[in-house]
């Protein structure tokens, strides 16, 4: 009865022991030619091998390399569509010295987050989201965060900027760790213009940044200071209305907690700007405040087709630290801004996804939906 | 209370009635279970409102490749949780799939999963799938060959796999009969001695390849448990059925009856872990795998031939005994190929186990019979018996290791 040895021996490769060529191309590859209309990925499985909940989206070519199935955004409170577009400016008041205040309540709690369609996260959050809200100010402002912990573990802001070290929001320093039920006040000064993000600072530090505290703090240059080319980073100037900006946080999930994530996205879900195509205008400027704050992977990436960009790393510059490029890489905590402009191209579909293809296939890709202006 | 007790410690007929009050008496410890049952729901047992995250168990019982482009899965929750199966990654990647009848799957639920995925020929394969709380769960297919149809053509082919395995080469082994019957007591004696070791060496063989496939069963099911149970109580069994019908001529061939049968049992395994090979593309060991089973069973024809050595039984009961050994291979090869199962391997192979073991006590007794105010069962001859029965299945164990 030694047969069932075999089941477990040395893995041979059964070579061309009779068995059929599986005759299809490679994924992507696939999925691009889907462009024009369905895929027939399954000759022989018959059409049941595609959801139909994926046939909506017909037009913009049904995959089988897909998650299965739409998340609920109503019910988990976020959606990832409105987050691209989504700033938080604060309340706003003056200071005696004449100087802006601007005012942020932020809380941190616990919560159930759908990252893939019917995959739940048990998520740490900064009020209520993953990522936090897009905190958005001008550099020299006053920035005052009223900061609550009514999560299960003790957390903090640590925000990457120039503050005291008091301020700076890390576990053991300064007023360190934020007990459930405390709170605390940061206050600093916006500096750097650039940029930037925000996290919790508590250890473990790997798990309360992978359970999701963390968000984008974006600070717009001062065009008083810094001239002409800033009035277009800035949202109260004339020259910045062209511009069609979004946010993108490169994050990711360990679902089963073994140091490896099974989910890869922009802004928390899994092949959502597939789903639904980010919509934008052939002649205007496009700008992207990226970010990465994937954990346990050391460098993702972004990549674009069928074009090029600016890229601004940190976003500190007013001038492009790298031009023409259409792949660029950031490490864990890295972000920067990129510029691009479809102006004069083909309306269509124009894919975006980290050029490490294990991520793409675990979700982290996505289109622009270049429509005429 | 005092009931009248019979000289042989019984009550009499009368008091062992079907009275009310025993009704009562036997239903009263249920009831109170029942009860005790009712207050743990009702309290929490002592764990209060403690809510405990679910604990999530998936077994992937097959993958299979119906054909290009399609891999099939059938899984069991073995877990005491539900689980609902939220997406499916293969080579992780997310991949479109479909799965029936229902993605929740209830406590020892089943459900077979369909991936659209383009399958590559001779590479492998891995297969996970993510819950609803995010647990994942791994299948592999470590050498990608499409999966036997079930059509005529192939259904020929495994039978007469089964047939050159097990039929054949019992029949050769049988073959023998006559120049064993030539055999004087002391050679009757070794080959009686030599068939018990050939019978140990398939026990030890059996219960170690039974608890290998029981790790494959859903863990709800204790399938390590049901190897020694399920062993036991075919060995009791047939013990019980051989004790009914002791009339000495036929004797020997009731043991050659049981033998075959065990044998059967032992031949339908290994048919099923030749048919699970050929499903799991694992027959490119090719033809020596075949050969070496033919040279391994020869024994076992042998092993049948000798408790029948005094008798002299019709022809038609050697054909018999040659297809009640031998046949069941082909079953094997059968149900390995197509629907190969787990739990029932399980089950086979203990039967079998249990049924070999009963053949040895006979084969001792048998032995003993003849040894009767002769000294002593175990001598030189009858050890050396055993152990060349032991040494010849281990050596030609050797042709099929590959």
């Amino acid at each position: 009865m030694n047969g069932w040895r075999l089941s477990r021996r040395s893995l041979l490769r059964a070579g061309t022991a009779g068995a059929a060529v599986a005759g299809a191309a490679g994924t992507l590859a696939t999925l691009l030619s889907g462009r024009s209309g369905a895929v027939p990925l399954a000759p022989h499985s018959g059409t049941e091998g595609t959801p139909p909940q994926q046939a909506g989206h017909d037009s913009h070519g049904t995959t089988a390399m897909m998650t299965v199935g739409d998340v609920d955004t109503v019910a988990m409170g976020f959606d990832p569509s409105a987050f691209l577009t989504a700033f938080d400016y604060g309340h706003v008041s003056r200071l005696p010295d004449g100087r802006t205040l601007r005012e942020y309540r932020i809380v941190a709690g616990d919560k159930e987050i759908e990252i893939a369609p019917g995959v739940f996260f048990p998520a740490w959050t900064y009020n209520g989201q993953v990522p936090g809200p897009t905190l958005r100010c001008t550099e020299g402002e006053r920035v005052r965060v009223h900061f609550t912990n009514a999560g299960t573990h003790p957390h903090t802001i640590h925000f990457h900027g120039i503050h005291s070290a008091y301020m700076d929001g890390v576990a053991g320093i300064g007023r360190g760790a934020i007990n459930p039920g405390e709170g605390f006040v940061y206050e600093f000064d916006a500096y750097p213009y650039g940029c930037h993000l925000y996290h919790c600072h508590a250890i473990p530090l790997k798990r309360h940044i992978h359970k999701g505290l963390y968000g984008a703090f974006i600070i717009d240059p001062d065009p008083e200071r810094h001239g002409e080319r800033a009035r277009s980073r800035h949202p109260d100037y004339p020259e910045s209305r062209e511009w069609q900006e979004f946010v993108m946080v490169m994050n990711a999930f360990d679902t089963n907690f073994d140091g490896e994530n099974e989910v890869y996205a922009v802004n928390t879900v899994a092949f959502h700007y597939m789903k639904h195509p980010v919509r934008v205008e052939r002649d205007r400027p496009i700008r992207i405040y990226l970010i990465n704050i994937t954990e346990f992977d050391p460098l993702n990436s972004f990549h674009l087709h069928g074009n090029f960009f600016d890229y601004y790393d940190h976003g500190t510059m007013l001038e492009p630290t790298l031009r023409t490029v259409d792949t660029i890489v950031q490490c864990q905590g890295q972000r920067g801004i990129l510029e691009m402009s479809f102006a004069g191209f083909e309306p269509g579909l124009y894919m975006f996804h980290a050029h490490q293809s294990e991520f793409v296939e675990l979700g982290w890709m996505g289109v622009f939906e270049v429509v005429d202006s | 209370m005092s009931e009248t007790t019979l000289s042989d410690g019984t009550l009499p007929r009368s008091t062992r009635a079907w009275t009310m009050r025993r009704i009562v008496l036997g239903v009263l410890p249920l009831g109170l279970l029942g009860a005790v049952m009712v207050a743990i729901f009702a309290t929490g047992g002592g764990l209060g409102d403690r809510s405990a995250p679910p604990v999530e168990k998936l077994s992937i019982q097959r993958v299979h490749l119906p054909e290009p482009n399609v891999i099939v899965l059938e899984v069991v929750n073995d877990g005491p949780q539900p689980v609902t199966i939220a997406q499916v990654l293969v080579d992780d990647a997310y991949w479109s799939f479909q799965i029936a009848p229902d993605p929740t799957l209830d406590r020892l639920q089943a459900a077979t999963i369909t991936i659209p995925y383009p399958w590559v020929a001779g590479e492998a394969h891995v297969i996970s799938l993510i819950s609803t709380t995010g647990a994942t769960f791994e299948a592999e297919v470590p050498v990608a060959v499409q999966s036997p149809a079930l059509d005529r053509g192939t259904v020929l082919r495994f039978a007469a796999i089964g047939f050159y395995v097990g039929v054949v080469p019992v029949t050769l082994g049988l073959l023998w009969y006559p120049f064993l019957r030539g055999l004087g007591r002391q050679g009757l004696r070794f080959i009686l001695a030599l068939t018990a070791g050939l019978l140990l060496f398939l026990i030890v063989d059996m219960v170690g390849e039974a608890q290998e496939v029981a790790e494959a069963v859903p863990g709800a099911l204790s399938g390590s448990l049901l190897v020694p149970l399920v062993a036991l109580l075919s060995f009791l069994f047939l013990l019980a059925v051989s004790s009914r019908n002791p009339e000495a001529p036929q004797r020997g061939l009731g043991i050659a009856y049981r033998m075959a049968l065990g044998i059967g049992l032992h031949n339908l395994g290994e048919g099923l872990a030749i048919g699970a090979a050929i499903a799991l593309g694992e027959i490119a060991l090719g033809i020596f795998l075949i050969v070496g089973f033919t040279l391994h069973n020869v024994t076992e024809g042998v092993g049948i031939a000798a408790p029948i050595l005094r008798t002299r039984p019709a022809l038609r009961h050697f054909a018999g005994l040659a297809l009640l050994a031998g046949a069941p291979a082909i079953l094997g090869v059968w149900i390995g190929g197509f629907v190969y199962s787990p739990l029932w391997a399980t089950v086979f192979l203990a039967i079998g186990a249990g049924a070999i073991a009963q053949v040895v006590v006979e084969v001792a007794r048998l032995l003993a019979d003849g040894q009767r105010s002769r000294g002593a069962l175990l001598d030189w001859t009858t050890l050396g018996g055993v152990t060349a029965g032991m040494a010849l299945m281990y050596v030609t164990s050797l042709a099929v290791a590959a």
